[in-house]
């Protein structure tokens, strides 16, 4: 009886130990939640809530019903979605990068190739920026002089302050940046097949090719499809700094994703009612895809991805 | 793997593809060095394309120079070495915790996991910080970032592979909690804080958006803020440095353009991760592992 009365209040000074961090938690990540209110008034910033016009559900109906909402939201929507998918469409590159990779026999040049491609990873999207600014630019841009050099352009392109393939150049960029770090997993779930498979398959008579198809792709595919199923819980959160620091006048119709906009609207705009109507919707859109994706895996893979 | 195998086409190809694959992922880095330390004059022109022209280090000793460098340098190396050493505390210490009977410990530890997948929206936030006095002020760097779920879970299941026999005789001896957590168990997980430790310190040391929705004290801005700032305005910039130079000693050549300034901040930003990559690149293959082990 002593005993277990000593380990109870062991087990209340272990929660107090840990209390001042769950309420930084609760501050940072729970409280916001309270700010959903505000999607239900017209909330001008240093005006108080209590003085603001209460608008009901005016600013998610307007989002159908003004004409002029809708389209910008359709657009915001077509967006997020046309990068999103493009993004689950190249999230094959670093399956085959990875795949590829371990044809290479040269141990020296692998982890050369490893590190060198990692390294994009770990930049910031400003970076990025400046290098796009750095390589791609009009006046002094090192593409445009390559190219105007070897006579194949005769007026330099401006590649950056553009609309045309702004979906593609912006996924082509997040490949950039994440083809080698998005391999590790998959390499390491290579190395983790078992040799006596390839040597059995070998001796059956199979070619390289053959063994990568039916050995090594079927080792890597529980390991694509947590992944692919985290993807699609993620649809519609494409952040907001890649495409932030992208923007500019010319391409705002193609870049504006969802996280964007409700900066733009929000932030740049002073129009919180509005953008916290979209985020609130967004939230709830985007939880009800990570329950999707969870029993989807629950269905086909025996077990929750979180 | 066969004792020997020909060197075919395929390899051939193969070799190739991932060499033109790496180039790609350097040339940027190589690129913007080799613009640093050539003529001004030349790079703002972008005529300094595969190799240094005019090689000199003028962008470098007068790096300070380049109004508020210094200060946000101050800001960025701050923020990263505070934010990084209460981040590595604090998952350390939960972590444990997390693996002892607490009051409520199921819940609270869901309580924490539900965090990282999913949030109010900016707006809300947003106002919630304004709210709590977080807004132009230091400690909005460093506060939010203190309790990272993702990090407690790895810290957990580190603990929990270590023997609990080691804990248990401690405890014999008498060790209370703190005790133990300090004399037995931090020493044990050092490997996966130095994982914690570069994600987190990364994290710091890039993030940009913090800047953007919380600070207008010009003091606070960070080197990533500044250096997307120097991009829009690098021209009026330059003017300013050729102006308080005087513009009369000056090796014309190689004065400020928005070019050099655009490149220099741009190494300053890039050459701390740089210089640690070869160290780290260890730790988080390890650490993405057991990332994606639990997940």
């Amino acid at each position: 009886m002593r005993v277990k009365k000593v380990r109870s209040k062991d087990r209340y000074n272990l929660f107090l130990m840990a209390l001042p961090f769950l309420a930084l938690a609760f501050l940072f990540s729970y409280l916001p939640l309270y700010g959903w209110i505000y999607a239900f008034y017209d909330y001008r910033p240093g005006i108080p809530l209590s003085q603001s016009e209460f608008m009901g559900l005016d600013w998610f109906t307007s989002m159908i019903s003004n004409e002029v909402q809708r389209q910008e939201v359709m657009r915001v929507l077509r967006n997020t979605f046309a990068i999103s998918t493009l993004n689950i469409l190249t999230s094959v590159l670093p399956v085959i990068f990875a795949i590829f990779l371990a044809e290479l026999k040269n141990a020296k040049f692998k982890k050369l190739v490893q590190t060198l491609t990692t390294l994009p990873n770990f930049i910031s999207w400003v970076l990025v920026y400046s290098f796009a600014f750095m390589l791609f630019s009009v006046n002094n841009g090192f593409l445009n002089n390559f190219l105007l050099d070897l006579g194949l352009i005769s007026e330099p392109m401006n590649i950056l302050a553009s609309d045309n393939h702004t979906w593609l150049s912006m996924t082509l960029w997040s490949v950039w940046k994440g083809l080698g770090w998005g391999a590790i997993m998959y390499i390491a779930a290579i190395m983790g097949i078992d040799q006596e498979i390839y040597e059995a398959a070998r001796v059956d008579g199979a070619g390289r090719f053959r063994l990568m198809w039916h050995v090594t792709v079927p080792g890597i595919m529980p390991t694509f499809f947590v992944l692919l199923l985290l993807s699609i819980g993620n649809f519609i959160n494409n952040g907001m700094e890649q495409f932030y620091v992208f923007q500019n006048a010319m391409n705002t119709d193609h870049i504006e994703v969802l996280d964007l906009y409700v900066y733009n609207i929000g932030m740049a705009n002073s129009n919180f009612g509005f953008a916290t109507a979209v985020s609130l919707l967004k939230s709830l859109v985007s939880l009800s895809l990570l329950f999707v994706a969870n029993s989807m895996s629950k269905a086909i893979r025996g077990e929750s991805i979180f | 793997m066969p004792v020997k195998e020909k060197f075919t086409l395929f390899h051939f190809v193969n070799y190739a593809v991932f060499a033109i694959i790496t180039l790609i992922c350097v040339f940027p880095f190589y690129y913007l060095f080799i613009n640093t330390i050539s003529n001004n004059d030349l790079s703002s022109r972008g005529l300094v394309m595969f190799y240094p022209r005019g090689i000199h280090w003028t962008n470098y000793t007068k790096v300070f120079d380049i109004p508020g460098l210094g200060q946000a340098a101050l800001v960025s190396v701050g923020r990263t070495v505070l934010g990084t050493l209460l981040t590595v505390a604090a998952s350390a210490f939960l972590g444990y915790l997390f693996t002892k009977q607490m009051w409520g410990r199921k819940f609270w530890y869901r309580f924490l996991v539900i965090t990282m997948y999913f949030n109010a929206g900016l707006i809300p936030w947003y106002l919630t910080m304004l709210n709590l006095g977080l807004t132009n002020n230091f400690l909005a760097y460093i506060v939010p970032a203190i309790v990272q779920p993702f990090f407690i879970i790895l810290v957990k299941t580190f603990v929990e592979s270590t023997p609990i026999a080691l804990q248990e005789s401690a405890q014999i001896d008498g060790a209370g909690y703190m005790k133990i957590f300090a004399r037995i168990i931090f020493p044990l997980i050092t490997p996966i804080l130095a994982t914690i430790a570069i994600f987190s310190a990364v994290t710091q040391w890039n993030s940009f958006t913090d800047t953007l929705f919380l600070i207008t004290d010009q003091r606070l801005f960070t080197l990533q803020f500044i250096l997307y700032r120097y991009m829009n305005e690098a021209t009026s910039i330059a003017q300013l440095m050729k102006q308080s130079s005087g513009g009369m000693d000056m090796d014309l050549a190689n004065m400020a353009t928005p070019t050099s300034i655009q490149t220099t901040v741009s190494m300053v930003v890039v050459l701390p991760i740089l210089l640690v990559y070869p160290f780290f690149q260890r730790f988080f293959v390890k650490g993405i592992m057991i990332g994606a082990v639990k997940g």
